[in-house]
């Protein structure tokens, strides 16, 4: 059922108002009433933008990247969104959301939309709100959408992979960088953007990178070839082997401009590859399912919270187990039973 | 299933307090206006806000009316703290505030001037729609407060 209230701001919003954009996105951060209602009507107005995540070390010069990939778009008259994810204390709350400083190209332009989203420790929320956040970019008519993030932790690579492309910026001269990415970040980046590249040990961390790449699809060597200070170009085969993705690497010092070009086209590859391969409607077949799953976890443990206050609060059942009254399997025995009775009454 | 601990859960400014339980956080644009480039009590505001619980976005330095127009109106901030120490507000705050009713969101942000304003000015600067002006010396606490009290109910 569609509540009244938000028809309006979704009609401005297909009408290209941005106060209405950002106003729905403040709405869908905020979980306001309807805002379930306004993300569902604008799924049937998605599907046409492109989404690129962008993620990387603090200082790696994330947002000044995505300052100069806005600035091309738009010359090519492309319209697009940003969204820039920054932590917020756990303590307070509260939060200084800096990436839009670095937003210097295109001052006074509409057609760059950039927003700040805080993390607001929320516990896989950031996720649903930045994809939902991009929904409305894409309904709106953004025609490229950068979602940026720091990779620091599981929350804010779950944000970046929900994008079609993902790049992680890797900044020069620290091993230690290129190790910490094995971790989990190598597995999600279809580009390698060493940015910075005319500091000291530029070349060594390319090299790194993309032996790195090569032990990834079976050890096959690879040339990386001899890169100066200045050289800017990129390394890696785009399409593999087997028919799959090779992670591409390039080098971009972003502050100058130089390299964004490169960083656009082994955009633009991997986008014809996910075209071309049907790898762009698997992806987004495994979204939506993981946006479904999370969805009803959410909705779901809602519902047990609902049921845990019914049963006297968390407080109160912790303190019984430590008390030894009861213990932790028969409590929470005691709150699901009735509620699986519930559902197996119904789905029969 | 693993779930919301506790000690987890986002702490939230409740300024609205709506039955939903729709969360609320403030969102504060902290603005640096012209050329004057003494920010020192534009960090220390945006520090206080944080610490308050406030998200806050930070301008950086010479930023021009319309720069401050396109951030406020695409963060959808509650606040816009504009900090003038130049001389120069009543050029720069009408131009801002021209352009924020362009984009029809003027009526619901809460405009504040930080900085040397003589009271003339002042008195005309509240004319025109800004909420309050602060001089130096003012607590932040004062201003914390008055923020809260403030902060428009939206739509």
């Amino acid at each position: 059922m569609m509540s009244a209230d938000v028809q309006p701001l979704i009609d401005d919003l297909l009408n290209g108002s941005h106060r209405a954009l950002a106003r729905a996105i403040t709405k869908i951060e905020n979980r306001d009433p309807g805002y379930r209602d306004l993300v569902a009507t604008l799924y049937e107005h998605t599907g046409t933008a492109d989404v690129i995540g962008i993620t990387g070390s603090p200082g790696s010069g994330k947002s000044t990247l995505v300052d100069k990939l806005a600035e091309r778009y738009r010359e090519r008259g492309e319209t697009v969104g940003v969204i820039g994810v920054d932590p917020s204390s756990p303590f307070t709350g509260g939060a200084v959301l800096g990436d839009r400083i670095r937003m210097a190209s295109n001052v006074g332009d509409m057609d760059v939309f950039f927003r700040s989203m805080s993390a607001r420790g929320s516990l896989g929320g950031l996720s649903t709100a930045t994809a939902d956040a991009v929904k409305a970019l894409d309904a709106f008519g953004k025609d490229r959408i950068i979602v940026e993030t720091v990779g620091a932790g599981q929350n804010e690579i779950d944000v970046v992979r929900t994008a079609d492309t993902v790049a992680v910026l890797v900044p020069p001269g620290s091993g230690d960088d290129v190790q910490m990415l094995k971790a989990g970040i190598l597995e999600i980046a279809d580009v390698f953007v060493v940015n910075k590249a005319d500091q000291d040990g530029a070349d060594r961390t390319v090299q790194e990178l993309s032996e790195m790449v090569e032990l990834g699809r079976g050890g096959v060597s690879v040339d990386a070839g001899h890169h100066g200070p200045d050289a800017v170009d990129d390394i890696g085969h785009g399409h593999g082997d087997d028919g799959g993705w090779t992670p591409r690497i390039v080098e971009s010092v972003a502050t100058r401009g130089e390299g964004i070009e490169d960083v656009l086209s082994a955009f633009a590859d991997h986008r014809a590859y996910l075209d071309e391969s049907g790898r762009a409607a698997d992806r987004a077949r495994q979204r939506y399912a993981e946006e479904i799953r999370t969805l009803l976890r959410q909705d779901v443990g809602e519902l047990l919270e609902e049921e845990l206050d019914a049963h006297g609060g968390i407080d109160d059942l912790a303190r019984s187990v430590a008390e030894r009254e009861t213990n932790p399997y028969a409590v929470v025995d005691r709150i699901v039973e009735p509620i699986e009775a519930c559902v197996s009454d119904r789905r029969d | 299933m693993t779930y919301a601990n506790h000690d987890c859960t986002p702490r939230v400014v409740d300024v609205s307090a709506d039955a939903e339980g729709g969360q609320r956080t403030i969102r504060c644009l902290i603005a640096k206006v012209g050329l004057d480039g003494h920010d020192r009590g534009a960090h220390v505001i945006a520090r206080a806000f944080r610490d308050a619980g406030f998200e806050v976005i930070y301008s950086g330095l010479h930023r021009a009316p319309e720069e401050v127009v396109q951030a406020a109106v695409q963060e959808d901030v509650d606040v816009l703290g504009i900090s003038i120490l130049s001389g120069a507000h009543n050029t720069l705050v009408p131009k801002v505030i021209d352009g924020l009713e362009e984009y029809d969101a003027f009526d619901d942000t809460l405009l504040l001037i930080g900085g040397v304003i003589p009271d003339d000015d002042e008195a005309e600067l509240k004319d025109l729609g800004v909420a309050e002006v602060f001089g130096p010396g003012t607590p932040l606490e004062e201003t914390i407060e008055f923020v809260r009290e403030n902060v428009p109910e939206r739509r």
